[in-house]
């Protein structure tokens, strides 16, 4: 069992380590749930932290492995989350159960997410560095106004769609419906929305997020990507197209984030396109960052420590959010700083002399 | 290294969990009823929630003091957000809520609103106003798709009424001939109020000439909507928005020396209160509100003063919603024979057959012998107001 | 006339636009971060002065002093805790504390000044020059904007080309190394580098609250993301083209909302700017990037 063990990469098993931990979770949590041990805010965290880790793991293959820096990743949550509500909302009548019509929404979802990760992805890939940054920001602003805008509703003559700003379209009254129902009201946003996420889907989409892209990350594709990110001309020198190996790992990342809003959405009876601003993007940011470029582990963890910690601190009153800043300057510094660098690595120098101490105590007798 | 930081992190994590899912929380006091409060602390709406939070507090202290019924408030904070009011309202459970007096805000409350009902929870929203709060409306299809949510009341007027009540006073008063409107569109709120004015304005043939809107994140220049309306020969502009923008419209058409007669509704409540406004910009400027802090009656004198001496500021309407939200609850709870033991579910139960019943009035600060039909809608008047002086003056 | 109007509009938005790019090129074009906290000094900024004239009742300009010599001071401990133990870290790392910061200084002016809006009373004292009977106005805040915009503009590229503490900035954000081994402090060039630009987001913050006078905690953010934008337009690190990506910003703002859409204003800013991008994709005025092998 050992030899079999070994025979393993590292890699591979750090990977299969990251599925058992995730697995771990899930057990223990449905174990505490059946024995009703699970307070109300804990159980209702579980569904966004889903959401949220699949949005920072696919937002870690964009920024973490193909190393670019993307600051409009709710974006996409958006565009995946509203057109997954749109088809949950068309489906009620034909099909008949929730699971199917949550896996069906998830699926249109992250597809049309991801063909708007190709469509922004062509002007964007040309870009670098902060210049790119900007324009990821620039489109998630711009997906933001433009779902505040859209009205779509649904009748027995099918889809109804509507635009404010194009033409004299004021209020849900230009789709013209005759009975349905008006899915997405504009500004209002999506009302009456179906809750049909639950925990169990949300751990089905963080495997197959994990699957996918940590077998990305192991592939021939995904060394290319890597192989991009760490020295482009080198990359393209040896024959690896650079649009294309950029241009999957985009349009991944998107249709993952797609899906994850789909699952946020269909967490809560109301939507509005303005919850998926550049604070969402950014909150995402954070998680990838604290948890460390292209580690997909730590960006699990990082997650729900972060999304936790401003919900433990709701004891202390009107001091939250300022503790959650200086928790986060905090350890930003001292996961960072060159101070504590040093010290660590004092640290682990002294660790290590103690460990060697002991192990040339036992060496002799092995020896 | 790795290995030490990713394991720092995964004790950490286990920390937290650990405290989440064993509610280390303090827990309401079985000797009290308790009252849960979800609002905005922090934020861009922070001044709403902080508010509500006040009002609250206050007629809470007064309730204790009378020493019948008990009651404890926990007000949490949900940053103007479905998802952080859902987890606020989670949180609140975990506490023992038995009553909860909110959401402050629409789009957090619609998603809370449906929470309350699936557990049987009896909620009152202070200025959540939009109907898909409480469910059994029809929407622009003709059909309702939202259902009754039986437990949910609100204190406030919905927005459909204030669309049509400024419409109808507008046209029944005479007050413009060409209108103007500016709404936010990027808010719920306004876009409510804005969709059912416009139906009424139609239907009652008024004249508007121009209909403007911005957006959040296009709030600080306003000379466009402005020199729309004004080229459109506009002699009064209706304004569906909260008083923040608003003050930076009065303050730019006043330098673009543009004086049409202004028009507001509950949302521009607070434009005389903050704090360093040259209040004769505001001279002239009509509202609809059902509160008014200069009101001379006893209680309101009694909550403006101890409100300034306890925060600081005049109280606003959110404020004064959210003290007769209180009293409401008390009045009810009174009658219904409910205390700190009563289960959440049972409370709902006779609260909602209490509110519904048809003799059930409160009188309160925004309103005299308030009562709610099963809609959850609150019968009150809107009060029509003018700005004279700086001061509200009833027309 | 109504185009003239909406042109002058433009230009006086895009004028604190540009006024607040400045600052961030600045922070920029040394320290090689994009300081997102630079919003909020705006905005304690802005408090700071209103604090000064209402409450103590002080004159304007004394206010506009004590904003600066405040954000000067906020910006050194800034830079002093937060950024300077990451001067080796990457630069994402640097980024997510400032957005850190962002937080605290917005969680800390709530906790000072609360929650409801201040309405600034404006530092400016003259008149609105009325042209055409009243019907263009310039407003005293747009004239006074723009020229602090330009002096600020001039003043700066003098001092980056001219002076000693200029020419070690410029020599830091080339090459940290080498500037280093020529005998250049760095971090007191980057610790004056931030002093610098955050004086600046003093004066933004009362410009901007002199023009637009609604003071809240979170009234730096989108004034901020905007500018920051405007300086990525205009190519970030060059100083005049802050300026230009600001008044153009502002111009396209205006122009959308009133030939397009109000409603879709802010997706037509966006688009122009990734359209600009595309076509110069290091801004206007930005240094082209050459690549090493």
């Amino acid at each position: 069992m050992q030899k079999l063990l070994k025979k393993i990469s590292p890699q591979t098993r750090s990977d299969f380590i990251t599925y058992g931990i995730v697995i771990a979770a899930f057990v223990i949590i449905q174990l505490l749930g059946a024995a009703g041990l699970l307070t109300s805010s804990f159980s209702g965290l579980l569904v966004p932290i889903c959401a949220y880790v699949v949005m920072a793991v696919s937002l870690n293959l964009t920024v973490g492995i193909l190393g670019e820096l993307s600051l409009g990743h709710a974006g996409f949550m958006s565009i995946g989350a509203f057109s997954g509500v749109v088809a949950a909302a068309t489906m009620e009548a034909t099909v008949a159960s929730p699971l199917l019509r949550m896996i069906f929404a998830m699926i249109i979802g992250g597809v049309i997410a991801g063909g708007a990760g190709f469509v922004i992805g062509i002007p964007v890939l040309r870009l670098r560095g902060d210049y790119l940054a900007i324009v990821t920001l620039a489109f998630g602003e711009i997906i933001k106004n433009i779902i505040n805008c859209i009205y779509i509703g649904y009748d027995a003559a099918g889809l109804h769609f509507a635009m404010a700003g194009l033409g004299d379209v004021q209020s849900a009254e230009a789709l013209g419906l005759q009975g349905g129902k008006v899915i997405i009201n504009g500004p209002v946003g999506a009302v009456g929305v179906q809750k049909l996420s639950t925990f169990p889907i949300g751990f089905a989409l963080v495997m197959l997020t994990l699957i996918v892209v940590l077998n990305i990350k192991r592939s021939r594709t995904g060394r290319a990507i890597m192989a991009v990110r760490d020295n482009r001309i080198a990359a393209e020198s040896v024959g690896i197209s650079i649009t294309r190996y950029k241009m999957t790992a985009f349009i991944i990342s998107a249709a993952l984030a797609g899906m994850a809003g789909v699952l946020f959405a269909m967490n809560y009876t109301s939507l509005i396109a303005g919850k998926f601003n550049i604070d969402t993007s950014i909150l995402v940011l954070v998680f990838v960052v604290l948890g460390g470029m292209g580690n997909i582990r730590g960006s699990i963890i990082a997650t729900v420590i972060l999304y936790m910690l401003p919900e433990m601190l709701r004891g202390f009153d009107n001091l939250r959010m300022l503790i959650y800043a200086i928790v986060l300057i905090i350890v930003m510094l001292f996961t960072n700083s060159d101070g504590a660098k040093q010290f660590r690595e004092k640290m682990k120098m002294k660790l290590e002399a103690k460990k060697k101490t002991k192990e040339t105590g036992k060496g002799g007798e092995a020896a | 290294m790795k290995k030490i930081l990713s394991a720092a992190l995964a004790v950490l994590m286990i920390v937290t969990c650990a405290a989440v899912f064993t509610g280390c929380g303090a827990k309401a006091s079985p000797d009290k009823i308790s009252i849960g409060g979800i609002g905005p602390l922090t934020g861009d709406a922070a001044i709403y929630g902080t508010a509500v939070k006040y009002g609250a507090e206050i007629a809470v202290e007064e309730i204790n003091a009378l020493g019948g019924i008990q009651l404890e408030l926990n007000f949490q904070d949900d940053v103007h957000d479905a998802e952080k009011a859902v987890n606020a309202y989670n949180n609140l459970k975990d506490w023992g809520m038995q009553i909860l007096m909110g959401t402050v805000t629409t789009a957090p409350c619609i998603a809370v609103s449906s929470e309350a009902d699936a557990d049987n929870i009896f909620t009152l929203t202070p200025s959540a106003s939009s109907t898909d709060v409480l469910g059994g409306f029809p929407d622009a299809s003709g059909e309702v798709t939202i259902p009754r949510k039986d437990n949910i009341f609100q204190l406030c007027f919905t927005d459909p009424n204030q669309g049509l009540a400024s419409a109808q006073y507008i046209n029944d008063q005479k007050l413009g001939s060409k209108i103007a409107v500016i709404y936010n569109s990027s808010d719920v709120y306004s876009t409510g109020i804005y969709e059912k004015f416009a139906a009424k304005a139609k239907e009652l043939g008024m004249n508007v000439v121009s209909v403007t809107s911005f957006t959040n994140d296009t709030a600080n220049d306003f000379n466009v909507q402005l020199t729309e309306a004004k080229n459109a020969g506009a002699d009064l502009i209706f304004l569906p928005i909260y008083y923040t923008p608003a003050s930076l419209i009065l303050s730019q058409a006043n330098s673009m020396g543009y004086a049409p007669k202004f028009f507001g509704v509950d949302g521009m409540d607070g434009i005389l209160t903050v704090e360093g406004f040259d209040t004769s910009l505001a001279e002239g400027v009509m509202l609809l509100t059902p509160f008014v802090a200069d009101a001379q009656d006893e209680r309101t004198v009694k909550f403006v003063s101890t409100y300034k001496e306890k925060y600081g500021d005049v109280p606003n309407q959110f404020a004064a919603d959210a003290y007769d939200c209180v009293y409401a609850i008390y009045e009810a709870c009174q009658i219904a024979g409910i205390d700190g033991a009563t289960s959440a579910a049972d409370a709902c139960a006779k609260l909602t057959a209490i509110f519904t019943d048809g003799t059930f009035a409160v009188d309160g600060l925004t309103g005299e012998g308030m009562q709610w039909s099963a809609t959850g809608e609150v019968s009150k008047a809107p009060k029509g107001m003018v700005i004279k002086d700086g001061v509200y003056v009833g027309m | 006339m109504t185009f003239l109007n909406y042109l002058i509009n433009g230009i006086s938005l895009g004028s604190v636009y540009a006024i607040i790019a400045l600052g961030y090129t600045m922070v920029y074009g040394i320290a090689k971060m994009l300081n997102f906290a630079h919003g909020d000094v705006i905005m304690i900024g802005a408090y700071i002065s209103f604090v000064v004239t209402s409450k103590l009742g002080l004159p304007g300009i004394v206010s506009v002093l004590a904003a600066m010599v405040v954000c000067t001071a906020l910006g050194i401990v800034i830079e002093r805790l937060a950024y300077k133990p990451l001067r080796s870290a990457p630069s994402l790392a640097v980024l997510i504390t400032a957005i850190g910061v962002s937080y605290f200084l917005q969680n800390t002016a709530l906790l000072i000044w609360g929650s409801a809006p201040k309405y600034f009373t404006s530092v400016i004292k003259f008149e609105s020059i009325k042209l055409f009977d009243g019907q263009l106005v310039i407003t005293s805040e747009a004239i006074v904007t723009i020229a602090a915009c330009i002096i600020i503009m001039i003043a700066l590229t003098l001092f980056t080309g001219k002076s000693k503490m200029g020419k070690a900035m410029r020599a830091v954000s080339e090459d940290k190394g080498a500037a280093q081994l020529m005998g250049i402090n760095v971090n007191t060039t980057i610790s004056m580098t931030f002093a610098i630009g955050s004086a600046l987001a003093a004066i933004a913050g009362i410009l901007l609250c002199s023009a637009y006078p609604t003071l809240m905690p979170t009234t730096g953010s989108m004034p901020g993301i905007k500018a920051f934008t405007a300086a990525v337009f205009g190519g970030i690190g060059s100083i005049p083209g802050a300026m230009i990506g600001g008044l153009l910003m502002g111009i396209i703002e205006i122009f959308a909302s009133a030939y397009m859409s109000t409603q879709l204003a802010n997706a037509v800013v966006f688009s122009v700017l990734i359209i600009v991008l595309l076509v110069k994709p290091t801004g206007l005025l930005g240094k082209k990037i050459s690549e090493k092998v």
